[in-house]
């Protein structure tokens, strides 16, 4: 596609009339739309949630034109003829969003379907230049396929699948601009024509919690194969939730209401329960749900009623005629399957298999690609103790980058700076308790240099642990010579704990291996002390 | 000169003889007084086409020609041309001044071809008679009570007129050929992907098809080398060898056999049409032609069918014209559904508003399944007739019209009877084939025939070998209306 034109409507912005100001109501039923106290939610009532995802994915340019996908430009100046639908204007099949929807088939195990079939889905709205927008309709790219979430479910962790059922490509709308325009609204096509993925579940989700947990290992997923930045505030990564309620142990589905547009996962849990809520109130008063299209609106956290089934549009979809049927073959998945990564549920099992981590633990550490690739590259300095370095990537460190906002990628500390101050506490040079410290103080250290572990030459500092120990004389006391002395000053100062010992109390046992630590000052090699205390103590 | 062939034109232009700055201005002058009349043209910019023919003397004189570089050709306003008021015949887009050009104007440019003005048409192509155009009808020059056909009605009138050596035309029931006949001028609508739809305003997308009209089968050959071929752009667009489409025009026709489809030669057939396409067949024969009948039982269905496909299409492809980014938009509205409903009330015609509902009927909820989908399954049938009689001869002929040109405001105000003056047009849209109409000869109140002549996929050389032996044989190509 040329683009030799587009300084013509860069820039600018189309203005139309205003559509109706403020939120659109039903006509009738409309005394139903009314605040719900927050309640506790009666024990007879099974949630049913299904998910419909959007999710952007990361190409270059557009689905069927080469303006570019990049946010934040001008308005209109990422617009092309394709996109602007000039009269005469053809779409052309991006390949690159097609490789990025064969990886997601395959990372879900789905059928990928060839032919797969483009249909215009006709309707008039000003940010839709075509009067229709391409997606897919009887023959989806991806049928079926699963996602496997960790769920809590009384007080214990168990994995449940989510199936799909389906996913296909379509382009995304612009923006209609409401405000700044005197009355009129804006339209900026920037927007128009970036591919998408829309992933649907089927109903499996019984809770706003289970729907938040499928919709973050989603996002997860699309991040870990490289098909989508995830990044909701830009609209990334969308989701729609289905929402109905029935009688515990019914086998027959409600009606259900679609709440759209939730672009965060609070937004989701908050809208999906205010909405169980609502309906739930509308059943148990004798009422019956109309099926509707809704909006949840953050500010009141409510949702509000957008249009009704009755009022839902035709929207006339038949095969586009500018598009060929879709074929993949199978060398074009082969070629897409060799570049996926191993996926998060496969490096789970292995971690649990070669790691011997439970559970919870490997499917935290697989929650994204960067923390999972931080964890490996420690585990890969200190292949004795994976639990250790898992603790400590779990703990210290997530909660280091998270008072900063951080993500694994950018983490100041490198996995072999870690790897070190792990080692120290592995061979004794010091106890877990003054690693805390030494870990503080190589945090502050590395932060200073306001760089991430890779984009800094990792070789510099590896031994930057040891520097901060040897500095400041941290090393733990393992010389039992020393330690017997110490011990036995203890013995000496503390007679009463010593004959509440010895009268079968086991607490103070504890209390003298404090006083032990308190004359080291933490540096007692702990294993020693206890050691040396209790064959002093048979004397 | 006016009644020159391309290959003519080019020789004096290679010669010197003739400018191509002369040659626009003397085309130029003519379309200006004629189109007073016939009103062939919607846009004609002097300026324009002359700064394109000194661009081609340049060509020629720095010894780049082809052999239509310096030519005059009309371009139909259905093609995007940059800088040209690009109006598709519809007041929706009477202020469109396109910002790019169509893949087949790209390619006339590359070529050293001269635009020598945007022809009239059917408002957005839909239309046999040119009536339906914002611009007014389009006449014909052989009688100007009768209509030109249509949808290229201008372009045909151009060509007959000769007020433009040749021009482009589109095809998507019969929008080349029907005109040409009744205009008494060549008109070729090539296999469909092979002639890029990139800036070819859509009418229906699975159909349209763009391609040249002219005097002869030979001018036909070389404007077809310079506007078949790949685009990129066009997602249809069929990827093959250049071929250069005058290599089989003088081949003998002996032992060619010759389908006459029974279904073609029927009572709806008017009796000097039905007589003068005997003719055509019997001369053939002279030429050692066989003639073999053959059946294409499903022809009756090619207007109903037709009439679900095309327009559910084009309610769908007409639906970017909103008013919201360019074109029409009514002066005042109440508000944005105000503002489409007369947007689209005011900027489409009666015509076109007609085949949006009936295509926007067709697609809707709970008549897809009953319309749509069952009229895919007829077009099927129907290109299986045509394989079908493709194995019993080489090429099939029958009229292009089941009637000479009909008179203005005869059908006008009968949908049914206009639709069906493409009754024998339309199946090879659906099927997807080439085909052609040339002259034939004279009808009722000297109103010219065509003949038309189909071929199997990619068989445009060869229906332009069996057509320029016709007119090597006759005449009937070189009558021009009124003098030149």
């Amino acid at each position: 596609m040329s683009r030799g034109w587009i300084p013509a409507f860069a820039g600018m912005t189309f203005t139309l009339p205003a559509r109706q100001a403020g939120p659109i109501v039903l006509p009738s039923g409309a005394s139903a739309i009314k605040i719900y106290p927050e309640k506790v939610l009666a024990m007879q009532w099974e949630i049913v949630i299904g998910l419909e995802v959007h999710a952007q994915l990361s190409t270059q340019s557009k689905i069927f034109s080469g303006a570019s996908t990049a946010f934040g430009a001008a308005p209109n100046a990422e617009a092309c003829g394709v996109d602007l639908a000039l009269p005469g204007v053809l779409p052309v099949l991006n390949r690159g969003a097609v490789d990025r929807a064969i990886k997601l088939g395959l990372a879900v195990g789905g059928k990928i379907n060839s032919p797969s079939i483009f249909a215009r889905k006709n309707y008039f709205y000003p940010d839709l230049p075509k009067g229709y927008q391409i997606s897919q309709y009887e023959l989806p790219v991806v049928e079926g396929g699963s996602v496997r979430i960790q769920v809590r479910q009384d007080g214990e962790e168990r994995e449940k699948m989510i199936r799909l059922v389906r996913a296909h490509l379509e382009e995304d709308a612009g923006k209609s601009l409401h405000e700044d325009f005197h009355g009129m609204t804006g339209i900026d096509l920037n927007r128009a024509g970036t591919p998408l993925l829309e992933i649907v579940s089927e109903p499996d989700m019984r809770s706003s919690a289970e729907a938040v947990v499928y919709a973050k290992t989603l996002h997860s997923l699309v991040r870990w194969i490289g098909i989508c930045d995830g990044n909701m505030q830009e609209g990334s990564f969308r989701c729609d939730a289905n929402v109905s309620v029935r009688h515990q142990g019914a086998d027959r589905l409600g009606t259900r209401c679609e709440i759209k547009n939730l672009n965060s996962f609070r937004f989701l849990e908050k809208a999906i329960d205010y909405e169980a809520r609502r309906q739930i109130e509308i059943l148990e008063d004798g009422g019956t749900i109309q099926q509707q299209t809704r909006l949840y609106d953050p500010d009141k956290d409510e949702t509000r009623a957008m249009r009704s089934k009755e009022d839902a549009q035709d929207y006339r979809y038949f095969p586009d005629p500018d598009l060929l049927p879709l074929e993949i073959s199978g060398s074009w998945i082969a070629e897409v399957k060799s570049g996926l990564p191993e996926l998060p549920q496969q490096m789970r099992t292995r971690f649990e298999r070669d790691y011997g981590l439970s559970a919870y633990d490997a499917s935290t550490l697989t929650a994204d690609r960067d923390i999972a690739g931080y964890y490996e590259a420690v585990v890969d300095k200190l292949p004795s103790d994976p639990k250790l370095c898992a603790n400590w990537v779990m703990g210290d460190i997530s909660g280091y980058l998270n008072d900063q906002g951080k993500f694994f990628d950018n983490c100041p500390l490198s996995p072999s700076q870690l790897a070190q101050l792990l080692t120290r506490i592995k061979d004794g040079t010091i106890s877990g308790k003054i690693a805390k410290e030494v870990f503080r103080q190589m945090w502050t250290k590395v932060r200073e240099q306001s760089a991430t572990w890779k984009s800094r030459n990792s070789e510099l500092e590896e031994n930057l642990a040891d520097q901060i120990i040897e500095a400041q004389g941290l090393k733990q006391i393992s010389d039992s010579g020393a330690l017997e002395k110490l011990v036995g000053e203890v013995i000496a100062a503390n007679s009463k704990s010593v004959e509440e010992y010895k009268a079968g109390k086991e607490k103070a046992f504890n209390a003298l291996v404090g006083q032990v630590m308190k004359a080291a000052k933490g540096k007692a090699n702990p294993a020693q002390v206890n050691e040396i205390l209790k064959k002093k103590l048979a004397d | 000169m006016l009644n020159s062939s391309l290959k003519q034109l080019s020789a004096l232009l290679a010669a010197r003889k003739i400018s191509s700055a002369e040659l626009t201005s003397e085309f130029l002058e003519r379309s200006r007084a004629l189109n007073l009349d016939y009103n062939a043209f919607i846009t004609i910019n002097e300026e324009a086409s002359l700064a394109q023919a000194r661009a081609a003397d340049m060509m020629i004189a720095s010894g780049r020609a082809q052999p239509l570089t310096g030519i005059p050709i009309a371009q139909k306003d259905i093609f995007c041309t940059r800088g040209w008021l690009t109006t598709c015949g519809s007041r929706m887009l009477s202020n469109f001044i396109s910002p790019y050009d169509a893949g087949v104007v790209e390619r006339f440019n590359v070529a050293g071809a001269v635009n020598i003005g945007k022809t009239n048409m059917d408002e957005f192509a839909m239309g046999s008679s040119n009536e339906t155009s914002f611009y007014g009808p389009v006449k014909n020059p052989w009688d100007i009570t009768a209509v030109p056909g249509g949808s290229s009605g201008g372009s045909a009138c151009a060509v007959a007129a000769r007020m433009a050596p040749a021009a482009t035309g589109t095809d998507t029931g019969g929008s080349i050929r029907q005109p040409a006949a009744l205009c008494g001028i060549s008109g070729l609508k090539p296999t469909y992907g092979l002639v890029s739809r990139y800036g070819m305003i859509a009418f229906a997308s699975s159909l349209d098809q763009g391609g040249p009209m002219a005097k002869s089968a030979e001018d036909l050959a070389l404007m077809l080398n310079v506007m078949a071929g790949f685009d990129e752009r066009d997602s249809t667009s069929l990827q093959r060898e250049p071929e250069d489409y005058t290599r089989n025009l003088e081949k003998p026709l002996e032992g060619l056999r010759i389908g006459l489809p029974k279904e073609y030669f029927v009572k709806e057939i008017s009796d000097d049409v039905a007589r003068t396409v005997e003719a055509a067949i019997a001369e053939y024969r002279k030429l050692g032609a066989k003639t073999v009948e053959v059946s294409l039982p499903n022809t009756k269905l090619s207007v109903p069918v037709y009439y679900v496909l095309a327009p559910a299409e084009a309610s769908s492809n007409l639906s970017r014209f909103d008013g919201v980014r360019y074109g029409y938009r009514a002066p005042e509205y109440a508000d944005l559904n105000d503002m489409y409903r007369k947007s689209r009330a005011q900027g489409f015609g009666a015509e076109v508003k007609r085949r949006i509902l009936i295509g926007t009927y067709v697609l809707s909820h709970g008549y897809y399944d009953a319309y749509y989908i069952q009229a895919q399954k007829l077009r099927r049938l129907m290109a299986l007739d045509f394989a079908e009689a493709f194995k019993q001869c080489d090429i099939i002929m029958g009229p292009a019209s089941p009637t000479v040109a009909f008179n203005l405001g005869e059908k006008s105000s009968d949908p049914v009877q206009m639709y069906l003056s493409d009754a024998y047009t339309i199946a090879v849209n659906l099927a997807g084939l080439p085909a052609m109409s040339i002259p034939a000869g004279f009808g009722k109140n000297n109103r010219p025939v065509g003949l038309q002549i189909i071929g199997n996929y990619f068989a445009e050389a060869q229906i332009l070998n069996v057509a320029h032996q016709y007119q090597l044989a006759t005449d009937w190509h070189l009558r021009a209306p009124g003098p030149l």
